[in-house]
Order: structure tokens, then C-alpha cells, then sequence
């Protein structure tokens, strides 16, 4: 209960942050100001939206279906943040220690679509019916690349457990029971002969545990923009042709969920892209010598200092990602749909496969 | 003949090189290439975001090229400068008005509507020497109808109505476009309006007199 409290805050924190983010890295992307009336600089802007959209009438459409109406919004922020109960925050920090915890997050992910179609389905409105099935065939698609990169990570990790990834990514590997003998080699080649188990920090990060996993986080954060309906993968919410896509008819509060639901996924995703391919909750300072940088940035397991250290790194990490998604956003025009199944078919799915393959040999391989 | 391959074979160069510039970029190299370029014309937005364009006047070297940086004002913190000679909204120094309604008169909108009542004795004169021999218990400007071409300010021989380069003056309530000029109150108003009326009568009181006397003789 204390867990799902505290991810609950913090979650809204940083939806928070990042809504106001958004506004402001879009503004200065285009040359504007962005918000500054409200509060310093405006940072008060997105609290007052929310107070703003919890103030607004609650209105549901006398054509929607009122059952699915209004069943939709808890379902989608529930299957969003459900999500977040196996991310692991800190080395001694997760909510829900779960040994298949990627399977779990890919199963309750994949809740969103359903109610991604009731919303759009129970307005009774042609935009967000239109929303909701581009949504919908969007997520569905880009899915499969997104499981395959997950998939090569898996394989090379040999775990289910995000928390397991997590200590084969960092100099604290021998403090996770079960790992005690493991050792981490650079690109995860014995021959080279360079041991870094000791060494840590970005060298036993996942993309260069096994350097193909780069590509599988370039794929994974790909996918990832289009189940998050990001753009340039917007067109299920294309303000310009379907004014919002699957939420046009919700308001107030509703709207508010709906809202939170979206930039949850924005910070799972990336969170997920994080734990699995960027070292987790690990220092990126890697140990040389006698400057042990590694040890002196992680803290102690099961300290606060280790619950701090990781989760700066975390979050930091995750807040890198994040603006690369803004930026994105700024930067791309929309995909066509056939440009987006074109992409997701015909290239990344392809590549998927392919790493997948390299993955396996690469496991075989090393030891 | 050898000049005429020459030629020829510029001709089929041009060619080749105009297919080369429309040929449709589309390997993998030029894709992350094309999408690299954009991300970095964003970060370079972004980075430039430090600076800020400043209110200069348009005669400033930099009003035109300012390259970096964010382009917007906070508006009512700051602003362009106008010209001092700017034509915005109307000013009536009533102190200098003899209320001949030229103004009122050319006015192509009827945005001015003047009120005036004869003086019965000497008021003073305006400050480029004409005497005044009216009150105006009414000058209204209505600035909501206003279209800014400037007559009245032409016609005005005293120079009393002028424009100001203020143009910030929107209001909420439309009744608060309506700019009075008049310096009387309505009870003075009232009052020269009686004395103007006794004098009157009195006139023609003597008049009257005047012209009996006249019959009587």
C-alpha cells in the first residue's frame, strides 16, 4: 500500500514536471517563451491545469455508451500504472519484486488497447472512434518490435526479473543473490580478456554488455514512441485532422486521467527503456583504479544512500529519454498510416527478428 | 564537328547532374543523416534559447537580424517602441478647442459628437491666440468607431485634437471607448446654459422694447 502510494506521488510528479517541460522545451524549440505568467517562469502552469481540469463540469455525451464512458479512464491510467509496480527504483527499491516482471509489464500494457477502444467506442463520436482504432491498430503493430527488442535483452540477461537486469548492468552484480559468481566481460567477449565486473559503470551497461542491444534500444525506443502515440507517431490523436483522437468527448477530471494515463506511458516506457538497455538504477562513472567512481556513486545496498544514489540515476536517466522524446516530438512531422506500418512490418520487425537471432548467438557465446 | 560533341557532351552532363539534384534521397545512411540534421536544428533552438530578442526601435541596426535566440516579448512588460509620431488614439486639449465642429463635421464614421453653448461673456483665448466663444458641455470620442484616417486632425485649426502614439487602450466594457474631453461638469453645463438663456431673454426683452419704443416714437 506504502509502495502504491509513493509511486502514485511520484508519478504525478513527474507528470507534472514533464507536462510543464513539454510546453516549455516546445517553446524554445520554436523560438517562443513558453508559459511565465504562473508562478517563476511559469512553473505553477501545469498544477493549475490539473486544478483547472478538476474545477471543469463532468460531461458525458447523452449518445455515448455511459458504462464504457466512463469505465475507460481508470482502466487505461490503471493499465498504465499497474506497470510501474515492477520497475525497480532503487538496488533494495520495487514496489513488486516479481521474478516475471517484463512479462507482466508486456501483459498489463497491452490493457491500454482495450480501453483505448471502449473510450473511443463508448463517445459515440466518428474522430474518436477513428482515434481509437488507429490507436489501437498503432499499439497492437508496434508491439511485436517492441517484445522482440525486449525479447534480445531478455536472452542476454537470462531474466524475467527487472531487478536481476538491473544488478547484471553495474559493479554491484555479486550483491544480487544468485549472481554472486557472475562476472561481466566488455562487449561480453571472454577473449578480449577485459573482466569488468569491478569495473562497472557504463561499460557493463546493457548496450555494451552486448553490443547489439544497442540497435535493440534504438528499435525498442522507436516502438516505444508509437505505443506511447508519441510524435511523430500521433496520428490516433493527429490534433489537426482528428482534433484529439480517442478523448475528444471526455472533460474535467475524466479528461485529467486520460491526460496522466498518456505521460505515464511517456515515463514507463522510458523507464523500461532504461532498465533494460541503460544500466538501470547504476552509475554511468565507472571504476578506475584506485578512483573506485563506481562505489562511491551507488551508496550501500539497502541503505538510504544506495535508495538515493539509485534513484538520481534512475530518474536521470529516464529524464534524458524523456527530452529526447519532447525533442522528437518538436522535430518530426506525423507518419502517414501505410509509412507507419510500412516502418514497423517491413524495417523494424525485421531488424527485430535479426538481433533477436545475433542475441541468441551471442548468449551461446559468451559466458 | 569536334566543337559539336564538345557541346553535346556539356548538354548531357547538365542533364545528368539535374537528375542527380532531384534524385530522391532515400538509403538508410541519408535517412539517419536527414533525421540527425533535424534533431540537431532543434537542439540548436533549444540551446540558443538563452538569449531573447530586446525592444529596439525599428531604426536599430539589429530590428531586422536578430538570428538567435527566442523572438517573443512579453508584451505588456515590454513592447516595440513606437515612433512618437504615431497616429493611434485621439487627444482633445480642451484648454485650446473653440469648438467649431469642424472635427465632427469631416469625420467620415461620426465618431465625434460635440455639444456647444455661446458664451455670454469673454472666456480667454487658446494658446495660439484665438478667441474662445463657446463651451462644449459635450466633446465625445468615440474610439470603438474611430477609424484612424486622421481628418479631424487636419481640419482642426486651433491643432487641439492630435493623435497620440498610445494603442494599447482595449476595454472591457465598450461604454469605456467613449473618451469625454469636455471640462464642465454637467452643473456647470447646466448653468451656462441658463446664463446663455437669460441673456437671451434679456436680448429680446430689449429688443422688444427697443421696437416698441421705436412704434411708440
Amino acid at each position: 500500500m506504502l509502495a502504491f502510494v509513493l509511486t502514485l506521488v511520484l508519478l504525478l510528479g513527474i507528470v507534472i514536471v514533464l507536462a510543464y517541460a513539454e510546453r516549455k522545451v516546445a517553446a524554445f524549440m520554436q523560438d517562443r517563451l513558453g508559459p511565465t505568467e504562473a508562478g517563476p517562469y511559469g512553473s505553477l502552469q501545469s498544477v493549475l491545469d490539473v486544478l483547472k481540469l478538476l474545477q471543469k463540469e463532468d460531461i458525458v455525451p447523452a449518445a455515448a455508451d455511459k458504462k464504457l464512458f466512463k469505465l475507460a479512464p481508470i482502466l487505461i491510467f490503471a493499465a498504465v500504472f499497474a506497470g510501474f509496480a515492477v520497475i525497480p527504483f532503487a538496488p533494495a527499491l520495487v514496489p513488486a519484486g516479481i521474478g516475471i516482471g517484463v512479462f507482466y509489464l508486456l501483459a498489463i500494457i497491452s490493457l491500454d488497447v482495450v480501453g483505448l477502444l471502449m473510450a473511443g467506442w463508448g463517445s459515440n463520436n466518428k474522430y474518436a472512434m477513428l482515434g481509437a482504432m488507429r490507436s489501437v491498430a498503432q499499439i497492437v503493430s508496434y508491439e511485436i518490435p517492441a517484445g522482440l527488442a525486449i525479447l534480445s535483452a531478455v536472452m542476454v540477461c537470462q531474466s524475467l526479473d527487472f531487478q536481476e537486469i538491473s544488478y547484471q548492468q553495474g559493479a554491484l552484480i555479486n550483491q544480487f543473490p544468485g549472481l554472486e559468481y557472475d562476472m561481466n566481460w566488455l562487449f561480453g567477449i571472454r577473449e578480449l580478456g577485459i573482466n569488468t565486473t569491478t569495473i562497472g559503470g557504463i561499460l557493463t551497461w546493457n548496450i555494451f554488455r552486448a553490443p547489439m542491444l544497442l540497435v535493440s534500444f534504438v528499435l525498442y525506443f522507436i516502438a516505444s514512441l508509437a505505443e506511447s502515440n508519441r510524435a511523430p507517431f500521433d496520428i490516433p490523436e493527429a490534433e489537426s485532422e482528428l482534433v484529439a483522437g480517442f478523448h475528444v468527448e471526455y472533460s474535467g477530471f475524466r479528461f485529467a486521467v486520460l491526460f496522466l494515463a498518456e505521460y505515464s506511458m511517456m515515463v514507463l516506457v522510458s523507464l523500461v527503456a532504461v532498465v533494460l538497455f541503460l544500466g538501470s538504477w547504476n552509475t554511468p562513472l565507472p571504476n578506475i583504479g584506485p578512483v573506485s567512481l563506481a562505489y562511491w556513486t551507488s551508496g550501500t545496498v539497502g541503505e538510504l544512500s544506495g535508495i538515493l544514489w539509485g534513484a538520481f540515476w534512475l530518474l536521470s536517466k529516464t529524464f534524458v529519454l524523456l527530452f529526447l522524446q519532447l525533442q522528437i516530438r518538436w522535430t518530426y512531422p506525423r507518419l502517414r498510416v501505410d509509412q507507419l506500418m510500412h516502418l514497423c512490418w517491413k524495417v523494424l520487425t525485421p531488424v527485430a527478428l535479426g538481433v533477436v537471432l545475433l542475441a541468441g548467438i551471442w548468449r551461446l557465446l559468451m559466458v | 564537328m569536334q566543337c559539336h560533341k564538345l557541346r553535346f557532351a556539356k548538354l548531357a552532363a547538365g542533364k545528368f547532374e539535374m537528375e542527380k539534384a532531384i534524385k530522391h534521397k532515400s538509403g538508410f545512411r541519408e535517412s539517419v543523416q536527414s533525421l540527425l540534421s533535424g534533431l540537431r536544428l532543434t537542439w540548436r533552438h533549444f540551446r540558443n534559447a538563452r538569449s531573447r530578442r530586446t525592444p529596439e526601435y525599428v531604426s536599430d541596426k539589429n530590428y531586422f537580424s536578430q538570428p538567435d535566440g527566442l523572438v517573443t516579448l512579453k508584451y505588456p512588460y515590454e513592447a516595440l517602441p513606437v515612433p512618437d509620431n504615431g497616429r493611434y488614439r485621439l487627444h482633445n486639449e480642451i484648454d485650446d478647442c473653440i469648438v467649431c465642429d469642424l472635427c465632427a463635421k469631416v469625420c467620415p464614421v461620426n465618431c465625434i459628437t460635440i455639444e456647444s453653448v455661446k458664451a455670454t461673456e469673454e472666456i480667454g483665448a487658446t494658446s495660439d491666440g484665438t478667441k474662445k466663444r463657446l463651451f462644449a458641455p459635450v466633446f465625445d470620442i468615440d474610439m470603438a468607431k474611430c477609424c484612424y484616417c486622421g481628418l479631424c486632425t487636419t481640419v482642426c485649426p486651433t491643432d487641439c485634437l492630435t493623435m497620440t502614439p498610445v494603442y494599447d487602450f482595449a476595454e472591457v466594457n465598450i461604454k469605456n471607448m467613449i473618451y469625454h474631453f469636455t471640462d464642465l461638469t454637467p452643473e456647470e453645463a447646466e448653468e451656462k446654459k441658463q446664463l446663455l438663456a437669460r441673456q437671451q431673454e434679456e436680448m429680446a426683452a430689449a429688443k422688444a422694447a427697443a421696437l416698441a419704443a421705436r412704434k411708440q416714437a
